[in-house]
């Protein structure tokens, strides 16, 4: 009985280490462990075995039965490994081969220019605040110390839908709106950026173009300053524009600063050598700033006898075309896509 | 304003090199333009021609032999004036001529040539300066011109001309006496008097001549009386000065009206006495009053317009412009001069509408009375010394205007606490001195007397600024100012929109919000008035848009043009409306996707309505809308869309926009 058992294995493991393909084992399987295979025959045998041996036989069958079972499992495996190799080996493919194009969005120039500047003014305790585009003849001059009628409206050639109706030709309006609605009068500490427009079109000027203003007022007593001005816009332009970056402060005229400041800037092209960009000046005229005049301090309810403070702007659209090197105000407002594409990675640190 | 450095030097002495002048003009606050020599031809010498034959070669040119002094030159000249005798001007070889002009030695039609007599225009003076025989030919110079020497010295155009672009508050610098007292701060140097000498004789003019003013927009009225005027060509100095400053020479009486405007910057008017009715009335205009001006056309005015009469007609248009019909002509004797002042705002509003002119442009910014007063008696001055005229005795005179100077009081605190400096009372002194203000001053404050003719300063943060110009911003340190720690706030959701439409692949785009009112309705039922401008600058460009729709579909029209593909870009910005009598304005977020949303070898994905759709709903649930909107069949339909694949967006039963394919026909 034990010769027969054992033969059964020996002839099992042999068959099974020679199988080549799944269907083979599972034929085996049947045979040598199915109901009707000889292992399964020799147990419904044990009853014609005398009990003294009917444990052993049995024990014998079970471990030949353990030991086959654990060859067809190897087998399994064995043959899984290698048809998953096939497998594999038949999905090689060509990877130098073009890759699928996956959809790549871009934020446009003048909106990246003016995240950074928004994020520059943050981090300094700035808010951000915003108007209307369409303004009225009220903000957009009256409320700034521009009555009707005054010379300085010409430095401004305005898009009107009614007599009381304009296109904002500066963010200031923004200003006059932001010190109305405080009522309690509170310092303010804003910059407002967004579209401006205005009566010229050529290949500086765009009649759609982008200020970004800022405004500082705090009681008299904190002696916000001049001095306070010159260090925030150094700051401001050294971050745009570069460490290197000078600044030069030359007196000027604007309604609602007194007194008021043309700020020029090296020249972003040539350093300040002095080229055709700067008019072999060296210098590049950038933004309009001031301590805030007393009118408009009083027209907009802050009393001037308590409180100071000042306010500055500049072009967003020349900003970005130095950062960008972009040589053409158009190209700001064409929206090629080749165009606008180019700006769909993060920017030179 | 154009600003002869030969002109401002009669009444502060400066020597610096003018560009040196320019730059320390610009650091004060008076920005230029450009500075240059008035006459930037190299190389000229006076010479003499000695013999002009005609050109073997040629039926207009001449063969010259021209003496330069130190030698004998032949030039062959093509101007058909030259002649042997003549004085002229002589490029030398090695000369640069504007415009690029170089003179060489050359052959001319196989005639030697050594240089080039010039015509005034070829040296540098502008054609519209020039009379008729200086436009068509050589400048002959007078007959005992000195052979050899400078032409250019000669003629006295050894001048050199700054062009400022002005700040619209400085109307004291239009003038060469303003001028005059912003270089003398800088430089420190005293302004000197301006000569007002004359003598008056017979009857007052009073008892001979009326003014009626019968509006208030008129606070200073002067008139005088010269007689026997001679209408002649103006002395050189007269006629270059006045070149150097933009104004065209006419004859001596006009000239000199030009001559004490850029002087004084009080624009005079002179009249033929003889063609008035012994009388001047300033009134405001009529409705639909016609009057032709001197430049002989007629121009339609209204009530808001002052005119000038000779009691009935109107002759002059105040502020603007002179009237044809009493203007100073060659057979002119007897003038009678009109100083005055006129509202300023009346003036610009007129010049606006009909002509700006240099007279205008000092009326709008202002002028200073006294120099209403200086510039009559200036005027006398020059036509009794240079025109032969007799000043009649006395003035008509209307005075209504404020002739007092400005008292401002300014503390050395208020200075140094505005400007973060600290400036002390000696340095801010002096500025005042320096600008020429008188003040009277203790340990704490200076009460200035500010000068008429600075009608800019009126408050003592005017005070500050002048001291800020001429003490210099460069002497300040720039600092932050101190804040609490905090950090500001800013605009965030329309970032966190821009950044997920730019992280589902699509462009940003920027476009105008003026549009044309063809397009304005396009693309949308809803029913709105355009919103019109008033003076448009292109008729492209005339409305401002209602929808972003339109500009998106242009950007799109312009790119398929330009071959690009597979466009999928958006915008995020206004649009317009009115309700009612307000006008208002939306933020919209607008996207328009074409062509493959990707592609690869095997397969690619077209956009269709189902990935707007999907982009769509991307946005509602990233802003936190998710299972609160719907997609439903609008009721109308909109020509431009494809009837069967429109719908659209119900947040709450409100719709909040929609999701449309455009039918080919219209994109």
């Amino acid at each position: 009985m034990r010769e027969k058992i054992e033969q059964i294995q020996k002839e099992a493991e042999e068959k099974i280490s020679q199988i080549k393909n799944m269907q083979e084992l599972q034929d085996l399987k049947v045979k040598f462990l199915g109901k009707k295979s000889e292992l399964s025959n020799l147990l419904k045998t044990l009853g014609t075995i005398s009990p003294e041996e009917r444990p052993k036989v049995g024990s014998f069958v079970n471990e030949a039965r353990t030991k086959i079972e654990n060859r067809i499992q190897e087998a399994e495996e064995k043959i899984k490994a290698i048809v998953l190799s096939e497998k594999l080996e038949k999905e090689t493919i060509d990877i130098t081969l073009p890759a699928t194009k996956i959809k790549r969005g871009s934020k446009h120039p003048l909106n990246r220019v003016i995240e950074e500047i928004e994020d520059l003014f943050v981090s300094m305790g700035y808010d951000v605040v915003e108007g209307p585009e369409l303004e009225t003849d009220e903000y957009c001059f009256e409320r700034l110390n521009l009555p009707s009628g005054h010379p300085a409206r010409d430095m401004q050639d305005s898009f009107y839908i009614t007599d009381k109706y304009l296109l904002r030709t500066q963010t200031s309006s923004v200003q006059a709106r932001t010190m109305v609605i405080n009522e309690e009068k509170s310092p303010i500490r804003i910059i407002t950026l967004g579209k401006t427009y205005r009566r010229e079109d050529d290949a500086t000027h765009s009649h759609q173009f982008n200020q970004i203003e800022g405004l500082v007022i705090d009681k008299k007593d904190t002696k916000i300053s001049l001095a306070d001005l010159k260090g925030t816009l150094e700051v401001f332009m050294k971050k745009m524009l570069g460490e290197k970056t000078e600044l030069r402060f030359r007196p000027s005229y604007f309604p609602f600063t007194e007194p008021s400041y043309e700020v020029d800037v090296t020249c972003f092209k040539c350093g300040g050598k002095g080229c055709s960009l700067c008019k072999q000046t060296g210098w590049i005229e950038l933004l309009g700033s001031g301590m805030v005049h007393p009118n408009v301090l009083k027209m907009n309810g802050y009393d001037p006898e308590k409180y100071a403070g000042f306010a500055f702007g500049t072009g967003i659209d020349r900003l970005a075309m130095f950062k960008y090197g972009i040589t053409d105000m158009r190209y700001l407002y064409t929206n090629d896509i080749k165009f606008l594409s180019q700006f769909d990675r993060k920017d030179e640190e | 304003m154009k600003l002869s450095t030969n002109f401002v030097k009669d009444y502060v002495d400066i020597d610096v090199p003018v560009k040196e002048l320019a730059e320390a003009m610009t650091k004060v606050g008076n920005e230029y333009d450009s500075q240059e020599n008035l006459i930037s031809a190299t190389n000229l010498v006076i010479g003499k021609v000695l013999t002009c034959e005609a050109h073997p070669d040629s039926d207009h040119l001449h063969v010259c032999t021209v003496d330069i002094g130190n030698e004998v030159l032949n030039i062959v000249c093509g101007a058909p004036n030259v002649n042997a005798g003549q004085k002229v001007i002589v490029a030398k070889v090695g000369a640069d001529l504007p415009g690029g002009v170089k003179i060489k030695k050359g052959m001319i039609r196989g005639q030697e040539s050594n240089g080039m007599i010039c015509a005034l225009y070829e040296i540098g003076i502008d054609k519209k300066f020039l009379s008729e025989e200086d436009k068509n030919g050589i400048h002959i110079l007078a007959e005992d011109a000195p052979v050899g020497e400078d032409p250019v010295n000669y003629m006295g155009l050894e001048d050199s001309v700054i062009d400022f672009e002005l700040t619209a508050n400085r109307g004291d610098l239009l003038s060469i006496l303003g001028m005059a007292y912003e270089i003398g701060a800088i430089y420190d140097k005293k302004v000197k008097d301006i000569d007002l000498s004359y003598n008056e004789i017979g009857n007052d003019i009073n008892n001979s001549f009326k003014l009626n003013i019968s509006t208030p927009n008129c606070s200073l009225f002067l008139a005088k009386k010269v007689e026997n005027v001679q209408i002649k060509e103006s002395p050189e100095f007269i006629k270059n000065r006045l070149i150097a400053s933009g104004i065209r020479p006419i004859n001596l009486v006009v000239d000199i009206s030009n001559y004490v405007m850029l002087e004084c910057g009080q624009p005079l008017h002179f009249y033929d006495f003889d063609r008035l009715n012994g009388m001047l009335e300033v009134r405001q205009a009529y409705s639909q009053e016609k009057l032709t001006t001197l430049d002989e056309n007629e121009r339609i005015l209204d009530e808001n317009d002052i005119v000038i009469s000779n009691g009935k007609d109107g002759i002059g248009l105040a502020g603007v412009m002179g009237g044809l019909s009493t203007e100073v002509e060659d057979t002119t004797k007897n003038i009678i001069i009109e100083s005055a002042i006129f509202d300023s705002v009346m003036v610009r509003k007129t010049s606006k509408k009909i002509l700006r002119s240099e007279a205008s442009n000092r009326f709008e910014k202002g002028l200073d009375p006294n120099r209403t007063y200086m510039a009559i008696n200036r005027a006398c001055h020059l036509l009794e010394k240079y025109a032969g005229g007799t000043v009649v005795k006395g003035m008509c005179e209307y005075n209504k205007a404020d002739l007092n100077d400005r008292i401002v009081t300014v503390t050395y605190k208020q200075i140094n606490d505005l400007l973060g400096a600290n400036i002390s009372k000696e340095d801010i002194l002096d500025v005042f001195r320096r600008l020429g203000f008188t003040y009277e001053a203790d340990n704490e404050k200076a009460k200035v007397t500010v000068p008429r003719r600075r009608l800019d300063i009126a408050i003592p943060e005017d005070l500050i600024e002048e001291v800020s110009r001429i003490y210099g911003v460069d002497n300040i340190e720039g600092k932050l100012p101190i804040v609490p720690m905090k950090s500001g706030s800013k605009i965030k959701t329309i970032r966190e929109i821009r950044n997920k439409m730019v992280n589902l692949g699509l462009n940003e785009t920027l476009t105008y919000i003026l549009i044309n009112d063809k397009d304005v309705h396009k693309y949308t039922n809803d029913e709105f008035e355009e919103l019109k401008l008033l003076d448009p600058m292109t008729e492209e460009r005339n409305v401002l848009r209602y929808s972003l729709i339109p500009s998106m579909v242009k950007t799109y029209e312009y790119n398929k043009t330009h071959f690009n593909k597979d466009i999928s870009i958006f915008e995020i910005g206004k649009g317009f409306f009115k309700k009612g009598e307000e006008y208002g304005e939306n933020l919209k977020l607008c996207c328009l996707m074409t062509g493959n949303y990707f592609e690869s070898l095997e397969i690619s994905k077209p956009v269709d309505f189902y990935v707007i759709k999907g982009v769509t709903e991307e946005i509602l649930d990233f802003l936190g809308y998710n299972g609160r909107y719907s997609f439903i069949r609008p009721k109308n339909e909109l020509k431009e869309f494809h009837p069967g694949q429109i719908a659209e967006i119900s947040v709450n039963n409100d719709i909040i926009g929609c999701v449309r394919k455009i039918t080919s026909r219209y994109i």
